[in-house]
């Protein structure tokens, strides 16, 4: 049976516009999260870490585009420009697909004032303009399941490649820091002025954030980067509980991990790190602790990277699981930022300080509203 | 492809019916969505007021999995849904709601509805499925996607059965159309025959 790898890749993100000047930056202990006044984004400051629009209008215009993109648009085609850049070899044909993953695509178009008529809302127009831009041979497949919508969008790619369906898919994935989002969020009293704390007894909420993120899925060994990881399991669990609060008892998150696990093949034992969802609501935190218990991984080094970017939504999960490739590839573990004394009622093993480390695997997960639980397996290559 | 697996019933809601396996089950001559909902719901599902409080796509989605699931005593089926629409009818009414400042009423209740794979959570719920979900968006119906995804589900043995389909409601107009795929049944699982099924009432 084919393996199927992550390879080339890219982030653009508020602490750069490619991996590797993103990864030094969290290297050194950068957080790319800041308090922002915009009224037209919400009616009192809010934290966010957002991508710095002069810059991103400035490589996009170097791509040299002949029609008018949003601004969601421009992130994904100069983050997925950067990945096929890399892997310049390779054409765009029948056997490569592309892959979108988005919690609200271009949702900003609903407002009064947007320049573009409110059909681009529809997903399969986001789709339809980064396809055309690139000439893809097919049609964007379009992964839209909430705050897992990132690393399910990995297993996607991976499961329509062991079908047959492509050789490689090139993933992108991408959310704005909207109006629309933080009034929600806002709504519900999730919103953090600070800087989130994942999983520490201080947290005081999320922060919304944005990055476009993109990565090559392939089975061809030949197409692989020097960070390349191979993906070994994945599995993605409904709570079946309630569609907007963490389950009690982290029940499909831990069934994700164990399903994860076992078609694996690697033993809990050998799992170097977790790179959590934590996105530093006292619900979603206190999920994970119970679901990584109960998955006999409390011992387990953990970080959530949501304290870097805040949550990036429908990105995050590619995020953060790129963020990790190149983690296993420098064996360092990166700190969980703002960690101070943990905050569940579940031993928990926070990452505090950046450490070298000899890493070999890491678990990837992700949970989101609709009661969605994602979890990935990935081995250094 | 070798027809390994296969489509043991299917369910169409649109137009005011609900048909099963091509047959309806429930008909009315109301146009608009809320009635041709609520008069449903009195026949075929009764006892589940959390229906109402539900947004457009999942009352449609519980509704067209109810049909299907009622007598289902496997519980590890997973659920691959698609449409086009993806949440906007919903999104459209929450944007309508924050427009303008000093009428701002953000409402957690119709939030958390602003995402299409609620609709999956909601039938994970009604019918204690703790399985695999995935929501895909496309531009119209297309079974190629989903029936890779779902032969790549039944290999690896991430679920004994898989519920798929189309589920999309958009101003008013609204269209679902669901399947289980299992290892026995009446219809081969091949794209061709998800479209023939996809097209069974539409063409009345």
């Amino acid at each position: 049976m084919d393996n199927v790898y992550l390879s080339h890749n890219n982030i653009v993100s508020s602490l750069g516009f490619d991996s590797t000047t993103v990864i030094d930056s969290i290297e050194k202990g950068n957080c790319g999260l800041s308090v922002y006044e915009d009224n037209k984004v919400l009616h009192v400051p809010f934290c966010s870490s957002r991508i710095a629009p002069k810059e991103l209008q400035k490589r996009y215009e170097n791509l040299n585009p002949n029609t008018e993109h949003t601004r969601l648009e421009k992130m994904m085609l100069v983050s997925l420009a950067d990945t096929l850049e890399k892997k310049s070899k390779i054409g765009l044909d029948e056997r490569t697909g592309l892959l979108i993953s988005t919690t609200k695509g271009n949702i900003d178009v609903l407002e009064e004032d947007s320049n573009f008529a409110e059909s681009r809302a529809y997903l399969a127009e986001l789709g339809e303009q980064v396809q055309k831009f690139f000439g893809f041979k097919n049609k964007a497949i379009i992964v839209s399941n909430a705050c897992v919508s990132g690393v399910l969008s990995i297993a996607v790619a991976k499961r329509l490649i062991k079908q047959g369906r492509y050789d490689r898919i090139l993933v992108v994935a991408g959310d704005l820091v909207t109006q629309f989002i933080l009034s929600g969020f806002n709504a519900f009293q999730a919103l953090s002025l600070e800087p989130c704390r994942p999983y520490c007894n201080s947290r005081t909420g999320i922060n919304i954030g944005e990055v476009a993120a993109s990565v090559l899925v392939t089975k061809n060994p030949k197409e692989l980067a020097p960070e390349s990881v191979q993906i070994m399991g994945e599995a993605s669990c409904n709570d079946a509980n309630h569609i907007s609060g963490p389950s009690r008892t982290g029940e499909g998150l831990y069934r994700s991990i164990e399903n994860a696990l076992g078609q694996s093949g690697v033993r809990k034992k050998d799992i170097d790190y977790i790179s959590g969802h934590g996105t530093a609501t006292m619900f979603n935190d206190e999920m994970e602790a119970i679901a990584f218990e109960r998955a006999g991984l409390s011992k387990t080094p953990v970080n959530s990277l949501k304290s870097y970017f805040g949550h990036t939504l429908g990105a995050s999960g590619l995020l953060e699981s790129i963020i990790g490739m190149h983690s296993l590839h420098r064996n360092t573990l990166f700190a969980s930022l703002g960690f101070e004394e943990l905050g569940v009622s579940r031993p928990m093993n926070i990452i505090k300080k950046t450490t070298n480390k000899e890493l070999n695997v890491f678990l990837k997960t992700a949970s989101g509203f609709g009661g969605s639980n994602t979890a990935v397996i990935f081995k250094k290559v | 492809m070798e027809n390994r697996y296969y489509i043991e019933s299917f369910s169409h809601v649109n137009n005011g019916i609900v048909s099963v396996n091509g047959a309806p089950v429930f008909k009315t001559l109301e146009t608009d969505f809320k009635s041709v909902m609520k008069l449903a719901y009195k026949q075929l599902i009764v006892d589940y007021p959390k229906f109402f409080k539900m947004d457009n796509l999942s009352k449609l989605g519980l509704l067209a999995a109810e049909v299907l699931l009622r007598e289902e005593w496997e519980k590890n089926i997973a659920m691959v849904f698609s449409n086009r629409a993806s949440s906007l009818d919903t999104d459209r009414g929450y944007q309508d709601s924050i427009k303008d400042a000093t009428h701002y009423y953000p409402s957690p209740a119709v939030f958390v509805y602003t995402l299409a794979n609620i609709c999956m959570g909601e039938i994970s719920i009604k019918h204690k499925i703790h399985s695999e979900n995935c929501f895909f968006v496309m531009d119209e119906f297309s079974p190629e996607t989903l029936s890779s995804y779902t032969e790549e589900l039944m290999d690896e043995n991430k679920a004994e059965k898989v519920l798929c389909g189309w589920v999309d409601v958009d101003n008013e107009k609204y269209d679902a159309f669901l399947y289980v795929v299992a290892k026995k049944g009446t219809f081969v699982h091949s794209d061709a025959e998800i479209n023939r099924l996809y097209k069974t009432t539409h063409e009345q």
